[in-house]
């Protein structure tokens, strides 16, 4: 039976086929930057989509910028280094974040560590991630990045670079983005949903019910792991240049969770819609205040620093006014006008 | 000194109380005896600012409780000794003591106060530097009246001071609210342990599933035949 | 990768105890900026992920007293203190008290915007050269060793200000509060304590602690607007380590973790001694997870 759920389903996924094409109608001429941006807003929709499979249970970690940077990195390194492909070289990071996840993980869920405790060991060690890059600074280029050496005219199966068409790249990560959905939706649908649920709400009782909350915590850690090294792996072979502060470190965790608080924590498009507002918002300010000549003239240098303040502006006035996201706070006005 | 007319209080939907009015009269004691879940506690919250009453009026001395912020109202003369004591458990006994003393009034003669505790309740004294949380439970809740006491109140509220104890505790904590009310403290006491608490009030108030169905002189209610049944399995 | 363990040069010579004396003076200053978190953590129940943020904020604000305003040095330190003093109440008042019954995430989600921000601010006002006040103390020798003054008066300060505070917290009312809040919040009431003066009257001192150490700072090192990012982990780490909220476990945290290092620092590259540190981090939290002094949940 088809039902109205089916016809939009199909219909979004029809728009998102031909995306390219309608850009390419909409704005000739500039249709690559804003492929490239709906590409960004893709692979970190991605993601936070992985993020939000630990955060929707409580789990509010903010050492995901490690794992990203895991990803990035021991594909980029391995690539250039060893000559690995990133068809193994990616696999291989995935498992290095998953057992670093599960490190950081199984004593903290053993021990009942959460929130704000949590929370900081998990930025510790997105900080020791950092420090690891930028002291490795012969691979890893240091602070300044590094790129993946490019593989002939950078259009290449074998190493997985695709990032000069830009078309191709839409649709590999359009994929990617879709596998992340179904997964979100398979782990919201099996029986481990139901168990961290109840774990979320009072450990005690979950496992006084028979639920061995430690195994299923570090199973959704992996997972949650897994696909944030992927993402960043992608990202790097997308953007053709990694640095510790892009793809690793505090600033990139805290980006993830404010884009995922800010989406909707719990819903299966949250994470998306959530990297659709901050990866919009950050172009607009980075294009319209450093663009701007007025701004140039007001503060010279100093104008390049302006969006960054006004998106910590605007993460400060959102955390206190929208706590429960654009989607939830949308869905509690839509509930009172209807009355009791 | 206490005056309830018609209070009502709850929890978010949940109603707890339902139009309760009592007195306290200076230099009394009064018990609220009832069984668990009756809203004894409850009662005590909304009398010492914990817990906003939704509706009625609460006066102690003519000074309106329910306009007064929760930390203003031991300045009014009230100090509460919560439910299982609720001493600092990383605080010295003094230490404890001395936050009872927090407000200025009672700053002021912080010393004097002091030497009257440790008077009253000598343990208190030898144990003065120990943590209050490594205490057995008698000499706990010797603490937990100190310091009560330790603001000079007026009006004395005791949240089952019995809760938890051992049966020969029991009768130690009673002892020490005999001890108080010959120093002069007006007590209002909200006790499960029956038997005991009529033994040491003037006046009670039955408390059954957040309404007083029955009041009167303690020597009443302990004679009273139905009380005697449900509560003192009599 | 070979190089890596060639450049090991760790013999138990002058150099060794002068890295663990050095160690010893940098603890100093990293137990004073731990304090200052675990008090507000252990009061509030909050985590100001912007405090070396905040430290930055005082260093600009020194440095601009005294290279500007021509301000003379203790003068301009008197008022970075106060400055920062005002400026966690002001935090408080503004962006934490609205968000403390949210979960424990937005909370350090909007301290985190707040770190933005003032990043952000000071490239704006300040631009992103390296600025520093050009205080040279000089150092004094024992022996082969040598120590910089800056270290040494950084160090006698610190503990200096770690003693105030102790006996502030045992001797007065409000300390003795300030201790009591973090055991029973809810009871305080009854005490006749406000808890929201409690709460302003703890962040402005654990402003003050950050404007202090901004004052130490000046004196060593060179101020730039993400200087937060050098230490503010670490500090983060510190706390975690010596369990969070504990202020004598801060202490002993950052005696640790300061011997890391400078002697790490010494026997590799300095970058390494940082990761050695937090590679013992992660070893401890391992093995337990609340850290050496935290409780157990």
């Amino acid at each position: 039976m088809i039902t109205q759920k089916h016809i939009s389903w199909a219909i979004g996924l029809a728009v998102l086929l031909v995306l390219p094409l309608i850009i390419k109608q909409i704005f000739p001429g500039t249709d690559r930057y804003y492929l490239h941006l709906v590409i960004q807003i893709l692979i970190w929709a991605f993601i936070y989509t992985g993020w939000s499979m630990m955060g929707r249970f409580g789990l509010t970690s903010l050492g995901h910028g490690a794992f990203t940077g895991i990803g990035a990195y021991v594909t980029v390194m391995l690539w250039n280094f060893a000559g690995i492909t990133p068809w193994i070289g990616i696999p291989v990071a995935m498992l290095v974040a998953t057992i670093a996840g599960v490190l950081v993980g199984y004593p903290c869920f053993r021990m009942r560590i959460t929130g704000h405790y949590f929370a900081l060991l998990t930025l510790a060690f997105t900080e020791f991630v950092r420090l690891c890059i930028v002291g490795l600074r012969d691979w890893t280029g240091g602070s300044l990045g590094t790129q993946p050496a490019r593989y002939g005219d950078g259009l290449s199966l074998y190493a997985m670079q695709f990032e000069p068409n830009r078309v191709l790249a839409y649709y590999i990560v359009l994929a990617i983005w879709l596998v992340g959905l179904i997964i979100w939706v398979k782990v919201d649908r099996s029986m481990d949903r139901y168990a961290l649920d109840a774990a979320s709400q009072d450990e005690d009782a979950a496992a006084s019910v028979g639920i061995n909350v430690t195994r299923e915590k570090l199973k959704i850690t992996a997972l949650s792991s897994a696909m944030c090294a992927f993402g960043g792996a992608i990202y790097g072979q997308y953007q053709m240049y990694i640095g510790p502060d892009t793809i690793a470190g505090l600033g990139v965790s805290l980006n993830i969770v404010f884009a995922v608080i800010a989406g909707g924590i719990w819903s299966l498009f949250g994470p998306t819609f959530g990297a659709v507002f901050t990866q919009v918002l950050a172009e607009t300010l980075r294009v319209g205040l450093r663009g701007s000549e007025t701004l140039s003239k007001l503060l010279g240098q100093s104008a390049l620093a302006l969006d960054t303040f006004i998106y910590g502006l605007l993460l400060v006035l959102f955390i206190i006014y929208m706590p429960k996201g654009v989607v939830g706070t949308l869905a509690e006005r839509w509930k009172r006008k209807a009355g009791p | 000194m206490l005056d309830l007319k018609n209070i009502d209080a709850g929890y978010g939907a949940f109603q707890a109380l339902f139009g309760i009015s009592m007195q306290v009269n200076a230099g009394e004691a009064v018990a609220v005896i009832g069984a668990n879940g009756a809203g004894k506690t409850t009662l005590m919250r909304v009398i010492s600012g914990m817990l906003p009453a939704s509706s009625g009026t609460m006066t102690m001395e003519g000074a309106d409780l329910r306009t007064t912020p929760p930390h203003k109202i031991i300045e009014l003369g009230i100090a509460h000794v919560p439910e299982s004591r609720r001493l600092f458990p990383r605080l010295s006994v003094e230490d404890n003591l001395r936050l009872g003393a927090f407000i200025p009034s009672a700053r002021a003669h912080f010393a004097e106060r002091l030497d009257y505790v440790y008077g009253l309740f000598p343990r208190l004294k030898e144990r003065r530097s120990q943590l209050a949380g490594t205490m057995s439970g008698g000499e706990q809740q010797m603490c937990a009246i100190g310091r009560a006491l330790m603001s000079k109140p007026k009006l004395v509220l005791l949240d089952e001071p019995s809760m938890g104890l051992a049966p020969v505790i029991v009768q130690q904590v009673f002892e020490l609210v005999r001890r108080i009310r010959s120093e002069g403290y007006t007590v209002l006491i909200v006790e499960q342990n029956v038997s005991q608490v009529l033994k040491v009030a003037d006046r009670a108030y039955l408390l059954e599933v957040g309404r007083i169905v029955q009041s009167g002189s303690a020597a009443q209610l302990a004679a009273s035949d139905d009380i005697r049944k449900a509560y003192m399995g009599i | 990768m070979f190089g890596f363990f060639s450049s090991l040069d760790c013999s138990l010579d002058v150099f060794f105890v002068e890295a663990l004396l050095n160690g010893v003076l940098l603890a100093g200053l990293l137990a004073l900026l731990a304090l200052g978190l675990n008090l507000i953590f252990g009061v509030i129940d909050v985590v100001w992920i912007c405090y070396a943020e905040l430290v930055m904020v005082g260093m600009y604000a020194i440095f601009y007293f005294v290279q500007v305003l021509g301000l003379p040095l203790p003068l301009a330190f008197l008022m970075g203190i106060g400055l920062v003093a005002c400026a966690g109440t002001i935090l408080h008042y503004v962006v934490i008290r609205p968000v403390l019954d949210q979960p424990p995430i937005n909370q350090l989600l909007v301290t985190g915007g707040v770190l933005f921000l003032l990043q952000a601010a000071a490239t704006m006002a300040f631009g992103i050269e390296f600025r520093n006040l050009g205080i040279r103390l000089g150092s004094v020798n024992f022996g082969d060793m040598s120590f910089a003054w800056s270290r040494i008066i950084t160090f006698a300060v610190a503990l200096g200000a770690m003693i105030l505070l102790w006996q502030f917290l045992t001797r007065t009312y409000i300390g003795t509060a300030i201790r009591a809040i973090s055991q029973d919040r809810q009871i305080m009431p009854l005490m006749g304590v406000d808890q929201k003066k409690i709460y302003l009257a703890t962040s402005a001192i654990g402003g003050g602690l950050a404007g202090l150490a901004a004052c130490l700072m000046v004196l060593q090192y060179d101020i730039y607007p993400q200087i937060g990012l050098q230490f503010g982990p670490l500090v983060f780490m510190i706390c975690v380590l010596g369990g969070l909220g504990n202020m004598v476990g801060g202490f002993v945290a950052a005696f640790i973790i300061a011997q890391f290092i400078t002697i790490g620092g010494s026997c590799v590259a300095t970058e390494w001694g940082y990761a050695i540190a937090f590679l013992f981090f992660m070893l401890v939290i391992f093995v337990r997870p609340q850290g050496l002094f935290g409780a157990k949940s």
